[in-house]
């Protein structure tokens, strides 16, 4: 059996290692082979941005080679992949191969697309890729006073990157003595400061507490980055002097080009994380169009979840489990505190104050992220 | 002829009903329909508030079984 793992990032290289581990003897016999296809050869910890933002990490401190990260046993390409022909178990790639497959799992993440809204890219900042990280850390370091705001596009990755986001910028303030000469302004797309319940119950008072104002129903239409000033779609309009905003994320292009599913997400079985009408294609990880956060956390479960049934069907023939929307998050409640966020389909999260034991547990997972890839975690 | 999508955002809590359809209102054209399907019967009052603030069209709101089909249209 070929199974064809389509993406590098953090779905496909836990689910690629934990195939590879638990199809160990099936791989040595011959009948299992892995091939792992990706755009990249180095493998980024995406959430380690918002540190560089902060000055708290360096860009070299978020990448490892994809190559050694994985089983040796899978055999690891960096040649993405241009074309999906689902109808006769085969994709073509940049270099011109055809890779056919039994199994296709198809993890290739999403893409931020700041340019689909007016004046985004030329008028803000923000922390979504290496680039934006540095130019987000020298503006802040060079900011004497006024307003920073921040604008939520819709869909974005990891929900509450922009709550943990103020959070820092009030501590990044306090800590050159400045907090009294900066304006925090936060701007959400829903009705309340965040789109869970509970967190949002947590965070209002907290940002009542840090003096970090907030507009809710508030989605951002335009930037005037010559006025600056940022509009809505509901007819608002906020000013600043340094805007940081969440881009509208999209998934990936070659997922579109293909049609696949709209807007680039490939509609998916929320339970078996099959792609509807295509049983022996796997989706996990941000390129699904299931309505959980688009997270690592989530990506982490799904292949697991993946992996299992993979391992079970093709060893007995049946698949084992279904995903429950799992997500876990760590949310950084400034620079030396933060609390955790964990729900599924069913289950709400329940949050707790903040600590610093937690924060420390996020530190080290920041470390740790590399043996869960691995699949030693 | 206006498409209707179906949007299931059955027990889910994050993003949520009302960000899955901010987000995929985007994704049709003026005059398409999204039907969301919520359980959370918060929904059913944040949906039509924010239809209206920016300016869309509510066709209608039902519950069957504990599941509310939320129906909007695409004004601009």
């Amino acid at each position: 059996m070929q199974i064809l793992i389509v993406g590098g990032g953090t779905g496909g290289t836990i689910l690629g290692n934990s195939l590879a581990r638990r199809l160990a003897s099936e791989i040595r016999a011959g009948k299992v082979r892995i091939t792992l296809l990706s755009a990249s050869d180095k493998h980024m910890y995406q959430p380690g941005l918002l540190y560089v933002a902060f000055g708290q990490m360096t860009p070299d401190q978020l990448y490892r080679d994809e190559a050694s990260l994985l089983e040796s046993s899978i055999d690891f390409h960096v040649d993405p992949v241009t074309e999906f022909h689902l109808d006769r178990n085969e994709v073509k790639t940049g270099s011109g191969k055809t890779y056919a497959y039994d199994l296709l799992v198809i993890a290739t993440g999403a893409r931020i697309v700041p340019q689909e809204v007016p004046g985004m890219a030329e008028g803000s900042e923000n922390f979504y890729t290496e680039e934006g990280a540095l130019r987000l850390h020298k503006r802040l370091m060079e900011f004497r006073g006024g307003t920073v705001a921040m604008v939520v596009s819709l869909p974005h990755k990891c929900p509450v990157a922009p709550i943990e986001a103020m959070f820092l910028l009030h501590d990044f303030f306090k800590a050159r003595n400045i907090r009294d000469k900066v304006k925090l302004q936060y701007n959400y797309p829903v009705n309340h400061v965040h789109a869970t319940a509970n967190v949002a119950r947590w965070a209002k008072p907290e940002f009542d507490k840090a003096g970090i104002e907030y507009e809710t129903l508030f989605n951002v239409r335009e930037v005037d980055p010559v006025k600056k000033i940022v509009y809505s779609e509901e007819g608002t309009e906020c000013k600043y002097d340094l805007l940081i905003a969440i881009p509208p994320h999209r998934g990936m292009e070659m997922v579109e080009t293909n049609n696949l599913g709209l807007g680039g997400w490939i509609p998916t079985d929320r339970f078996k994380l099959t792609m509807n009408d295509h049983d022996n294609v796997y989706v996990i990880g941000d390129a699904t169009n299931i309505p959980v956060s688009k997270t690592g956390s989530a990506a982490h479960f799904e292949a697991e979840v993946a992996s299992d049934n993979i391992v079970s069907v093709i060893k007995t023939g049946v698949p084992v489990r279904e995903y429950d929307g799992r997500v876990y998050c760590f949310i950084e409640a400034g620079f030396d505190r933060a609390t955790h966020n964990a729900f599924d389909y069913i289950n709400l999260p329940e949050l707790k104050p903040p600590t610093k034991s937690v924060h420390w547990f996020k530190v080290a997972y920041n470390q740790m992220y590399w043996s869960t890839v691995r699949g030693l975690l | 002829m206006p498409q209707r999508k179906v949007l299931d955002a059955r027990n889910t809590f994050c993003p949520g009903p009302l960000m899955e359809l901010i987000a995929n209102m985007k994704l049709i054209g003026v005059g398409d329909e999204l039907e969301v399907l919520s359980t959370d019967k918060g929904s059913a009052d944040d949906v039509p508030e924010w239809i209206k603030k920016v300016g869309h069209q509510m066709v209608g709101t039902t519950e069957v079984n504990g599941v509310w089909h939320i129906v909007v249209r695409k004004a601009k």
